[in-house]
C-alpha cells in the first residue's frame, strides 16, 4: 500500500510507503511514473496492445517526464517515483484508489485520466484485485448517479440529449420533457449571479457551508426568490429557507436502495418510524409534484419506483426487488433476470476479442493550481477531513470525541518558526477571496510551504471564505484542495 | 500516565540507547528516506510488535522503571499505539511503574514453600536495612527458600537462595548469583533426563558433545522427520506441563502444515508455585534442550524456535543464551543445522513476570508484544499458535524425553514408567522434606516413595498434608500417601500431577494461610481478561481471609461453592478453571477448620 498525499495523514501511516508530493501535481506524478514504467520495460504489453489504443503517441507525449524532472515539479525524491512505478508495475494485482484529493482540483477528470493511463499501461484494470476505485464518502454517491442526479443525464447514465433514449422515458412516464443539459451545482451558483436561476430546491446538502468561497455563495442563496430545503437538519442553508420540508432519514426510516462504491445496489429497510413531522421523501415529492399539477402519482412506494426504474434503465433491467433480497445486492451492469451481475466493470477488456471500444490512453498536461502562490500570498492551503468528523459537521457535532480537537490551522514548524507564532496562537488567515482568524496547531510531519485545515466547524473557522471556487470544466467541482493563503500574527495593535 | 496520545515527555540518553538496541534488531517501524518519502505503514509496525517486550525489559535495565518518557519513546519507534504499550508496560510484575528509590530492586518470595521457611522476617530485615523490598509470588527457588531475586540497574540481576540480609548483601557486592542446584540424585544410574546434569559444563558445548550430546540430532536427522514423530507417538509421550496430551499427535499436527511457516514454542515459563524442575535442567544442562528442540523443528519443517523463559531465571538465561551462541558458532542452529540442510534458529525470550503467560496462548501474546491474555480455543496453537501460524509449544521437560526416545527408540522408551503414563518424571521435592530438590522417578512410583527418596519428613507422624502438583493442583493428605504416581491413578483418584509439584507440610505449618496466599496468588494473577476468574479470585481470597481470622460467615461455604462452579465452567483459560481447585481440596482434607 502506497499512500500518496501532500500530508502525512493517519491513513498514510498505514500504508508501506508514503510520497508527499507538491499539492496539484497528482498529473506530473502520474506520468512519472508511466514513463519510467515504460523506460523500465514494465509496460503490460499483451494488455495494451490488445484492449488500448493511444500507446504510441502517449509514450511520446510523456517523454520529457524523467525521474529527475518529475522531482522537481512534484516535490518527491526520484526513487521514491521509481520505487512507487516498479511496485505498482510488478505487484500481481494492484488498484489505485483515490478520493477527492484527486477530485477538488481544477483539473479533477485529467488526474483521474492520469491514472487510467497507468492502470492501462500495466493491466491492473477489470480484473480481480485490481482496478480503479474511487472512494465514495458517502453510502450512496454512487446511487444518486446511478439514479439521473446529474445534469446531463438520465437514470442508468443515459444522457438526456439523446432522443431515442428520452423517447423511452417520455413513453413509460406518459409526458414529454426537455432534452436541454442542466446544470452543475457550480453553474447553479453562477446562475444565481445573473438571476438566472430563481428557485432552488436543496435536498440533502448544505451548500451553505461547503460550498468554496462560501461568502458569494451564501449571498446568492439569500438573494433567491425561493429557497427550499429538504434535509433530516436544520442546517446553515436550511436557516436560509422559506420553506423547509424535514425528510426520513434514508437509513432506517426509509425503505429504499443504496449503491456502494463497487455498483453494488442494496436494499435499505425501514426499521423506525421518523420522528416529528418528517416524512417519507417520496411522500414530499409525490405531494410536490401534485401541488405542481401532476395526476395518478399518489404515494407510490420504493418497490413500486424499483420496478419502474428497471424498465427504463438497462444495466439495472435484471435486479427484481426480490433479487435484490434475496442475493445480498447485485451488481450493476445486471441487464437480465439470469444475469448475475458484474464483478468488474472493465472485464471487458480481457475478453478475446474484445468486447466494445478500446480503453484510450490520454495524453494529459500538468497544470499548476489556479491560485498561484506569490509574495502576497505565499502559502498553499489544503483542506480535508479527519477520521471522527463529517463534512460541514451537520451529522458530528453533535456528539464529543476524544480525538477531536475542534479547529486550527495546521503549519510545518518551519512556516511557524518564520512566521513567529506557536501552537495556540490566534492569526488572521487571507485568501484572494476572504479572511477569517483562527488558532494555530503545529504538525511536525507538514511538508513547508503548506497549511491544513478542516472544514468541519464553520462555525469556528469559516475556512471556505478562503477556498477557491475555481472549478474544472468538466466536473463541474471546484479547487477545494488548493488555495494561497497569508497568515498573519493578531496581536492587541491589529486587532481591529 | 498518559496512555492515549503520545506523551511529550522525553526519554534519557540511556533509555534511548538501551531501545535503540533492541529495535536495532529490525530497524524502526518506520524510515524517513526523505522528508517527502518515508517507508513505514501497519505491516511494518506489526511486525516489530513483537520488540515490545524486549524494548520494556530495556528500559527497565536501564533506568528501574519504565518511565513516561522512556515508553513514549518506544511507542514511536516501534509504532504502538501509546495506550496499548501502556496496557503492556503494566501487565508485569518486573516492570517497574514508578521511578526506582535505589538502584537494586530486591524481590522476595513470600509465596507457599519460602514463607515457610522466614521469607516475611526477611523482607522486614532488609527493608530495615535500608533496601528497596517488594514481596513476590513464587520464585522456583523452592528447594532452598527464602528465595530472592534482585532487580538491578544496569546490572546483571541476582537470584540468592536460602537468603539472609547478610548473604543478600554479600551477593550486591559479589555480583553473583546462586549456584546452580547440586542434584540430590546426583551420580544415580538411570536418569534419563537429570543424567547430565553436574557431570556437563553447561556453559560448554564442547562437554555436552564428551558426555554423548547431539547424538540424538544425528540419529534424527538419519530417520527423517516422520519417523521420529512416529517413534514419539510410539513412545507415548505426553505434555509434562499438566494437560498431559499426546506429544506425537501435536507434532503430527504441526507438521502437517505444510507451506506455512512453523514454530517450536519452549515453554519455559516455569510459574507454578512449587516448581522449579525445568530450571534444574536450563541452569545444568542447556543445551539438552536445544538439542530437543532442533529435534522438533527439523523433525516438524518448523524454522523459527522460541523459549519463552520466565523473567526470575537469571542463571538460567544466561546459560541458555550462551548456549544458543555457541550452537549457532557450531552450526547447530542456523540455516543449516548440523548440514542437514535445514533452517532452525533458536530465539530467547524473557517473561517480565507473569504466572499467566504460562498457559500457551497467552505466551504466544506475550511473545507478539501483546498483554499475556490467553486467547479463546479452538483455533488451536498447531494450527493458530505464535503470530497465528501453526506452532507446537511444549513445556521443557517434555522436550527433554525427546533425546532418550530418539536414542532409544520408541518401543523401548516405552517399557519404563506404566502402560497408560510410559517414562520418567521429574519431581519438585519442597516443603518439610530432608532433602529438597529436583527428582527424577519412573511413572508408577507411589508418593511415600517420591517424599522417602527426598529423606522424608524428619517425622513422618507428623506429615498433614501434601500439595500435589502446585497450586492449580490439589492437597492430600497423609491416607493418600500410597498412590501410585501416574497419570491415569492421579486421575482416578482426582488429582493431578500438574507440574511435578510435591510439597510436603507437617503439623508445624499453618495451613489455612498456606491456603490463603495460594487464594491471594490466583488473585494476583488473574489477567483480568474474563469476568469469572476476575471476580471469582478475589472473592475466594475473601472468603479465605475471613476464614483465617476466625470470622467466617455462615453463607461462605455455599459462596465458595458457587465460585468453584463459575470459575470452573466460565473462565476462558485454565488459571480460573483451576483456581479452587486447591481450596477445594484443603476443605476437602478438614485443613481449614478453624477453632473459633
Amino acid at each position: 500500500m502506497w499512500a500518496i498525499d501532500p500530508r502525512r495523514t493517519a491513513s498514510a501511516k498505514f500504508a508501506d510507503a508514503w510520497l508527499g508530493l507538491n499539492v496539484g501535481t497528482d498529473i506530473a506524478l502520474a506520468n512519472g511514473v508511466a514513463r519510467e514504467i515504460i523506460h523500465a520495460g514494465l509496460v503490460n504489453d499483451e494488455f495494451v496492445e490488445h484492449a488500448t489504443e493511444g500507446f504510441e503517441a502517449f509514450a511520446a507525449f510523456v517523454e520529457p517526464w524523467t525521474l529527475d524532472y518529475t522531482a522537481e515539479i512534484t516535490g518527491v525524491p526520484a526513487e521514491g517515483i521509481a520505487d512507487l512505478a516498479h511496485g505498482y508495475a510488478q505487484a500481481a494485482t494492484a488498484q489505485l484508489m483515490w478520493t477527492l484529493g484527486i477530485t477538488e482540483h481544477h483539473t479533477g477528470v485529467d488526474n483521474v485520466l492520469a491514472l487510467s493511463n497507468l492502470s492501462l499501461l500495466t493491466g491492473h484494470v477489470g480484473r480481480w484485485g485490481s482496478g480503479l476505485v474511487p472512494l465514495r464518502g458517502q453510502n450512496n454517491v454512487q446511487g444518486g448517479g446511478d439514479m439521473g442526479a446529474l445534469p446531463n443525464k438520465l437514470p442508468g447514465f443515459q444522457d438526456v440529449n439523446d432522443d431515442a433514449l428520452r423517447a423511452r422515458f417520455e413513453t413509460v412516464w406518459g409526458t414529454t420533457f426537455t432534452g436541454e443539459v442542466g446544470l452543475n451545482l457550480t453553474q447553479m451558483f453562477e446562475a444565481m449571479a445573473t438571476k438566472d436561476l430563481r428557485a432552488v430546491w436543496v435536498i440533502g446538502e448544505n451548500p451553505a457551508d461547503s460550498e468554496a468561497d462560501v461568502k458569494h455563495a451564501r449571498a446568492m442563496l439569500e438573494g433567491l426568490d425561493v429557497l427550499v430545503v429538504q434535509d433530516v437538519f436544520m442546517t446553515r442553508t436550511a436557516q436560509l429557507a422559506d420553506v423547509v420540508l424535514p425528510a426520513a432519514l434514508g437509513w432506517a426510516e426509509s425503505d429504499g436502495t443504496v449503491t456502494s462504491s463497487e455498483r453494488r445496489v442494496q436494499r435499505t429497510r425501514a426499521a423506525i418510524t421518523p420522528p416529528g413531522q418528517a416524512r417519507q421523501e417520496i411522500d414530499i415529492i409525490a405531494d410536490l409534484a401534485a401541488r405542481m399539477g401532476a395526476k395518478d402519482w399518489g404515494y407510490p412506494t420504493a418497490e413500486e419506483l424499483w420496478e419502474e426504474l428497471r424498465t427504463v434503465s438497462p444495466m439495472h433491467g435484471g435486479m427484481s426487488w426480490k433479487r435484490l433480497a434475496e442475493e445480498d445486492g447485485l451488481q450493476w451492469p445486471c441487464p437480465d433476470e439470469d444475469h448475475p451481475g458484474s464483478r468488474f466493470l472493465h472485464g471487458r477488456l480481457w475478453e478475446r476479442p474484445i468486447s466494445g471500444r478500446r480503453a484510450p490512453f490520454s495524453c494529459v498536461e500538468h497544470r499548476p493550481p489556479v491560485d498561484v502562490l506569490t509574495e502576497e500570498f505565499p502559502l498553499r492551503l489544503t483542506t480535508g477531513r479527519v477520521l471522527d468528523s463529517y463534512n460541514t459537521g451537520v451529522q458530528t457535532e453533535s456528539f464529543n470525541s476524544p480525538i477531536r480537537s475542534g479547529e486550527a490551522l495546521d503549519l510545518s514548524t518551519a512556516d511557524a518558526l518564520a512566521l513567529g507564532v506557536q501552537a495556540g496562537d490566534r492569526v488572521q488567515v487571507s485568501s484572494r477571496r476572504g479572511s477569517i482568524e483562527m488558532t494555530i496547531d503545529i504538525d511536525a510531519s507538514l511538508q513547508t510551504g503548506l497549511a491544513f485545515t478542516t472544514f468541519h466547524f464553520p462555525e469556528l473557522a469559516d475556512i471556505n471564505q478562503l477556498t477557491n471556487d475555481a472549478y474544472d470544466s468538466k466536473s463541474g467541482t471546484a479547487e477545494f484542495k488548493a488555495a494561497a493563503i497569508r497568515v498573519e500574527k493578531i496581536t492587541e495593535a491589529t486587532r481591529v | 500516565m498518559s496512555d492515549l496520545r503520545f506523551s511529550t515527555e522525553t526519554p534519557t540518553d540511556a533509555e534511548k540507547q538501551a531501545v535503540d538496541e533492541v529495535v536495532a534488531l529490525m530497524g524502526p517501524a518506520t524510515l524517513h528516506l526523505d522528508e517527502r518519502y518515508v517507508v513505514g505503514g501497519r505491516q511494518r509496525a506489526d511486525q516489530r510488535r513483537t520488540l515490545l517486550l524486549p524494548a520494556l525489559h530495556a528500559l527497565q535495565k536501564s533506568a528501574g522503571w519504565v518511565s513516561p518518557g522512556g515508553l513514549d519513546y518506544v511507542c514511536r519507534m516501534l509504532e504502538v499505539p501509546p495506550a496499548e504499550a501502556y496496557g503492556v508496560a503494566t501487565f508485569y510484575h518486573l516492570l517497574g511503574q514508578e521511578s526506582p528509590e535505589d538502584n537494586d530492586l530486591i524481590h522476595v518470595c513470600d509465596d507457599v514453600a519460602c514463607r515457610l521457611f522466614g521469607a516475611t522476617e526477611l523482607m522486614d530485615d532488609l527493608a530495615a536495612g535500608g533496601h528497596q523490598v517488594k514481596a513476590s509470588p513464587c520464585l522456583g527457588q523452592c528447594e532452598r527458600g527464602p528465595a530472592v531475586l534482585v532487580q538491578r540497574i544496569g546490572q546483571q540481576d541476582l537470584s540468592v537462595v536460602a537468603a539472609t540480609k547478610q548473604n543478600v548483601e554479600a551477593a550486591l557486592g559479589t555480583q553473583e548469583s546462586a549456584a546452580s542446584v547440586i542434584l540430590p540424585q546426583q551420580g544415580q544410574e538411570g536418569l534419563p533426563l537429570l543424567g547430565h546434569i553436574g557431570l556437563v559444563d553447561p556453559q560448554s558445548l564442547e562437554s555436552y558433545r564428551e558426555h554423548g550430546g547431539y547424538r540424538a540430532l544425528t540419529t534424527a536427522l538419519e530417520l527423517g522427520g516422520d519417523r521420529v514423530i512416529e517413534e514419539i507417538t510410539t513412545a507415548g509421550l505426553s505434555g509434562r506441563g499438566g494437560a498431559a496430551f499426546p506429544t506425537g499427535v501435536k507434532w503430527r499436527a504441526v507438521a502437517d502444515q505444510q507451506g506455512r511457516p512453523r514454530h517450536v514454542v519452549c515453554n519455559a515459563d516455569e510459574s507454578e508455585p512449587g516448581t522449579f524442575k525445568d530450571r534444574t535442567v536450563m541452569e545444568g544442562d542447556p543445551f539438552a534442550l536445544l538439542e530437543a528442540m532442533t529435534i522438533a523443528g527439523v523433525s516438524m519443517g518448523a524454522e523459527q524456535g522460541w523459549i519463552y523463559l520466565r523473567g526470575e531465571y537469571p542463571v538460567a538465561a544466561q546459560h541458555l543464551q550462551g548456549a544458543i551462541n555457541q550452537a549457532n558458532t557450531a552450526g547447530l542452529l542456523g540455516d543449516d543445522v548440523a548440514g542437514s540442510g535445514h533452517k532452525f534458529t533458536v530465539t530467547l525470550r524473557l517473561g517480565a513476570g507473569a504466572y499467566i503467560c504460562g498457559e500457551e496462548t497467552a505466551l504466544f501474546n506475550s511473545i507478539e508484544g501483546f498483554r499475556g491474555e490467553p486467547r479463546n480455543k479452538p483455533p488451536f496453537p498447531t494450527t493458530h499458535g505464535l503470530f497465528g501460524e501453526p506452532t507446537a509449544i511444549n513445556n521443557v521437560e517434555t522436550l527433554l524425553n525427546v533425546l532418550p526416545i530418539v536414542r532409544l527408540g520408541g518401543a523401548d522408551y516405552a517399557a519404563s514408567g506404566t502402560q497408560g503414563s510410559p517414562g520418567t518424571r521429574l519431581f519438585c521435592l519442597s516443603g518439610r522434606v530432608v532433602n529438597p530438590g529436583t527428582y527424577e522417578h519412573e511413572f508408577g512410583v507411589t508418593l511415600r516413595e517420591v517424599i522417602e527418596a527426598a529423606g522424608g519428613v524428619a517425622d513422618e507422624a507428623s506429615i498433614r498434608a501434601v500439595l500435589l502438583g502446585g497450586a492449580a493442583g490439589s492437597f492430600v493428605g497423609p491416607e493418600q500417601l500410597d498412590l501410585p504416581l501416574t497419570l491415569e491413578d492421579t486421575r482416578a483418584a482426582g488429582v493431578s500431577l500438574g507440574s511435578g509439584v510435591v510439597m510436603v507440610f507437617t503439623a508445624q505449618d499453618d495451613l489455612v494461610d498456606t491456603v490463603r496466599r495460594i487464594a491471594q496468588f490466583f488473585r494476583d494473577e488473574s489477567c483480568g481478561q474474563c469476568v469469572p476468574c476476575r471476580v471469582g479470585t478475589v472473592r475466594q481470597e475473601e472468603v479465605l481471609v475471613r476464614l483465617g481470622r476466625g470470622k467466617a460467615l455462615p453463607t461462605d461455604e455455599a459462596l465458595f461453592g458457587d465460585l468453584e462452579m463459575v470459575m470452573k465452567d466460565a473462565s476462558i483459560c485454565g488459571l480460573g478453571q483451576a483456581a479452587a481447585s486447591a481450596v477445594r481440596s484443603a476443605m476437602a482434607l478438614g485443613l481449614l477448620e478453624v477453632t473459633q
